[in-house]
């Protein structure tokens, strides 16, 4: 009986997906993998895809599985032992499972997985407090350049997008990122309120995160990633600012290593047709996630660019020994 | 002031629609469900829920997740009472006395006054965060690094003096504890420490499997060794399955000051369920005029902790809905929930949609008299678990905690740290070791370890900064008094002494 709720749960998914599922839903069964526990980002990615996935019939099922640890380091090694060659299974994964994967000195790596496609990306936002005297990235940049110890930043977890972000910022307006004093908190939660009580001097999240922040006045947005303005946004990119700081936290989807070229076409195809689909633009505009798609050969190129861009980033603050 | 009244007023109405009743009494009793189960957690269920709601109205299955989080909340209790297996870290402080009660045919009170207190808690914290949310947040904005870490001292010191019949024994106890909390990779650094090169251990040593091994495995397998020994005597039921006129007037006082604890510390992002537990057991131990009966089942110690954590979850609440910063998991999830309907919980959701944010804050109140009916008349049912043959309760037990920790992370590992500290706890109770306090380390001792660092971080490595906050001065000064006055006072007790 204690059972009870989780299988309640589970029947109420099957039941409201087998009714959304279109009559010409081809048979294609699939097996998501989230590298994290339920709740996270990636956790939200697989259960919108296999949300996407049956509402637009290019599944006929999708099962979600969780398997949490250290960055996805706990995911990967599991999916590229026990999924080897088997063309019905995709697990998802993004910016920080590159980072994760070389501080723990991960065994598996990226290269060992057979890239699929890019999904999503979330743009990144450096804020300060309202009454914070620095009132552009240029301003930031000077405090930093005066001195870069007393210029804290806030953020999420060691080696995360942020953390990259962080050292990418100094290094790009001339400061020596080696010396950047970024203090880690779990989740953009508690990083928001030290920033908020004017704890540190900047906070370095996804813009989505601090969006309420920002238009109610409490945080002042001094520069958003991307490469050009966000349409209808108030807020400059760095870029425009003169500092070269373009990144952008990626969310993906990768299938197991050692499947056939007509497997990895299929599950290119299905990702290609649920991305197109009307089912998945409604979830990107619900969550408020960007359109990033990128398929083929083009995405393992991205990945490749990526690893080596994060592990040089990780080294140069100390945080991989090389 | 009037304004409040009027806009609660209004989220009556909008919560006592009929599908917004239903929607609450399917999430009280799906969230007391999965309080239950150790491992499976509310947050979990909120998780699992999120893709079949999302075609929902927002304000329903908003209303449903908040019945999940306060149903997981009293859910939790019931078994850490019955078969000293906590539901979630939460109900950990409930175990202590609850346990004992149990066993000493006193389950129903104990249940009754967990039921109750939740209740009491419940509803003042709702009043409070209808009342003070916007004063508090800002209170809790404030508090620093320095100031967690101040929090944690005194945490620590009421908690290492509490527990356990010599401070020897307990301070080892919270040392294990501390030592355990090390494991994983440090956040701060994102280096690896005493993983031992295992994947599974770089996130640390789960909270509930630790709990559920330390309390449930290890009693089930101290119960074994003794069987030829003596046998010990259950009694299902002693006296009243109902609390008395003397169990009432013993639980009133703890329920508020739990309240007091619960709700302000569950408010501060980075306070949590648990430390409000702890505090308040810690209290009532202290003000209690029957010391004698702690560690043997004493009602205060169950009727606090428990008013604590529901209280802490209300106060959870506030940061939520107003900043929009979710300080425990299942908060997360809610705000996950929030999005999934493009609403930023945050300063602008109280003037942008008022009908949604009073309609949720309304239907707390009815879930918690919801969740009052549910269980009272349940608690008879409860403890007739008490009356089977113990072989095959703690068979039971250790299923059922082997099924939740399997449910919860599913990998072999994890399975080994539950029967590790199954041993663990089996040895600690044979050389008459207390167990609490190895949780209390490993839950605060990381939180305690990366706040200071931050706060050093902040000031540049000044050690000063932890004396120039006026509320970390304040909490350490607090911390100190709490450490040295037992000493103080024995000495002017013995300075007495001699001048008759």
């Amino acid at each position: 009986m204690f059972q009870f709720p989780a299988r309640l749960a589970g029947a109420a998914v099957a039941l409201t997906l087998a009714a959304a599922t279109p009559a010409f839903a081809q048979q294609l069964e699939l097996k998501l993998m989230a590298p994290a526990a339920p709740g996270g980002g990636w956790d939200q990615t697989a259960r919108s895809m296999q949300q996407a996935l049956v509402a637009s019939g290019v599944a006929r099922s999708v099962q979600v599985t969780n398997v949490p640890g250290a960055g996805g380091s706990v995911g990967i090694a599991q999916f590229v032992n026990g999924a080897k060659g088997d063309g019905n299974q995709m697990m998802v994964n993004g910016f920080v499972m590159v980072g994760a994967l070389a501080m723990n000195k991960s065994p598996v790596t990226l290269e060992q997985v057979t890239p699929i496609a890019r999904l999503t990306e979330e743009i990144q936002v450096i804020v300060v407090p309202a009454n914070s005297p620095i009132k552009t990235a240029q301003d930031l940049a000077a405090a930093v350049k005066a001195d870069i110890a007393k210029v804290t930043f806030a953020g999420g977890s060691a080696g995360g997008v942020d953390h990259v972000m962080a050292a990418l910022f100094a290094g790009a307006v001339g400061a020596d990122a080696k010396k950047i004093n970024y203090i880690p908190f779990s989740g953009g939660g508690e990083s928001l309120a030290a920033i908020l009580g004017g704890k540190v001097t900047a906070g370095i999240s996804g813009l989505s995160e601090y969006e309420g922040q920002i238009k109610s006045g409490k945080l002042r947005a001094i520069g958003v990633t991307s490469e050009k303005r966000i349409a209808g946004s108030d807020i400059p990119t760095f870029k425009e600012q003169g500092i070269d700081l373009v990144i952008a936290n990626w969310r993906s989807v990768v299938a197991p290593p050692g499947i056939t070229p007509e497997q990895k076409k299929t599950l290119s195809d299905a990702v290609e047709k649920m991305v197109k689909s009307d089912a998945w633009k409604e979830i990107l505009k619900q969550k408020g996630w960007e359109d990033a798609y990128l398929g083929g050969d083009a995405f393992a190129d991205f990945l490749k660019k990526e690893t080596v861009r994060v592990t040089d980033v990780l080294k140069s603050v100390g945080l991989v020994k090389s | 002031m009037i304004d409040t009244f009027a806009a609660l007023a209004h989220g009556m109405a909008v919560a006592v629609q009929p599908m917004n009743l239903l929607y609450a009494l399917i999430g009280v009793f799906l969230g007391t469900a999965v309080g239950v189960l150790p491992g499976i957690g509310p947050a979990l269920t909120v998780a699992l829920l999120l893709p079949v709601t999302y075609k929902l109205d927002p304000g329903g299955s908003l209303i449903m997740f908040a019945g999940i989080y306060y149903g997981g909340m009293y859910g939790g209790s019931t078994t850490a009472i019955l078969i000293n297996t906590p539901g979630e870290s939460a109900s950990m402080a409930t175990a202590l006395e609850g346990n004992k009660m149990a066993k000493a045919g006193r389950g129903g009170p104990a249940l009754a006054t967990s039921a109750i207190g939740s209740f009491v808690a419940g509803t003042i914290a709702t009043i409070g965060l209808a009342f003070l949310a916007p004063w508090l947040v800002d209170f809790a904005v404030r508090f620093g690094p320095e100031d967690y870490f101040a929090l944690m001292c005194v945490a620590f010191v009421t908690v290492s003096a509490t527990f356990g019949d010599s401070p020897i024994r307990g301070l080892t106890s919270l040392f294990i504890g501390l030592t355990l909390g090390l494991v994983g990779i440090d956040k701060l650094t994102g280096q690896a420490r005493l993983a031992f090169g295992v994947p599974e251990l770089l996130d640390g040593v789960e909270v509930t499997t630790l709990a559920v091994g330390l309390f449930a495995v290890g009693e089930a397998l101290y119960v074994a060794s003794r069987r030829h020994h003596t046998e010990e005597k259950l009694e299902p039921v002693r006296g009243s399955l109902w609390m008395t006129k003397e169990d009432w007037k013993r639980s009133w006082k703890p329920w508020l000051r739990g309240t007091m604890f619960g709700f302000p510390i569950g408010a501060l992002p980075a306070g949590g369920a648990e430390i409000p537990t702890f505090l308040s057991y810690s209290t009532e131990k202290r003000l209690t005029k029957h010391p004698e009966e702690f560690g043997k089942g004493a009602i205060e110690g169950v009727a606090g902790p428990e008013a604590a954590n529901n209280a802490s979850a209300a106060g959870t609440l506030v940061p939520l809905l107003t900043l929009g910063l979710p300080t425990s998991a299942t908060a997360a999830m809610m705000l996950a929930g929030f999005q999934q309907y493009g609403l930023n919980p945050g300063p602008l959701l109280f003037a942008e949609r008022p009908d949604l944010v009073w309609g949720l804050i309304a239907s707390l109140f009815i879930a918690n008299c919801m969740l009052l009916v549910l269980n009272l008349p349940l608690v008879g049912l409860w403890v007739r678990l008490l009356a089977i043959p113990q072989p095959w309760l703690y068979a039971g037990i250790l299923v059922f905690a082997t099924m939740g920790t399997i449910a919860a992370k599913p990998s072999v590992v994890e399975l080994s740290m539950l029967a590790g500290f199954g041993v663990l706890g089996f040895l600690m109770r044979r050389f008459d070791f207390p167990i609490a306090p190895v949780v209390v380390g490993l839950i605060l001792g990381p939180i305690a370890e990366s706040q200071l660092r931050r706060a050093l971080a902040i000031s540049l490595g000044d050690p000063m900064t932890l004396l120039q906050s006026p509320i970390s001065a304040t909490l350490l000064g607090v911390a100190l008094i709490a450490l040295l006055a037992p000493f103080v006072l024995k000495g002017l007790g013995r300075f007495k002494a001699n001048e008759d």
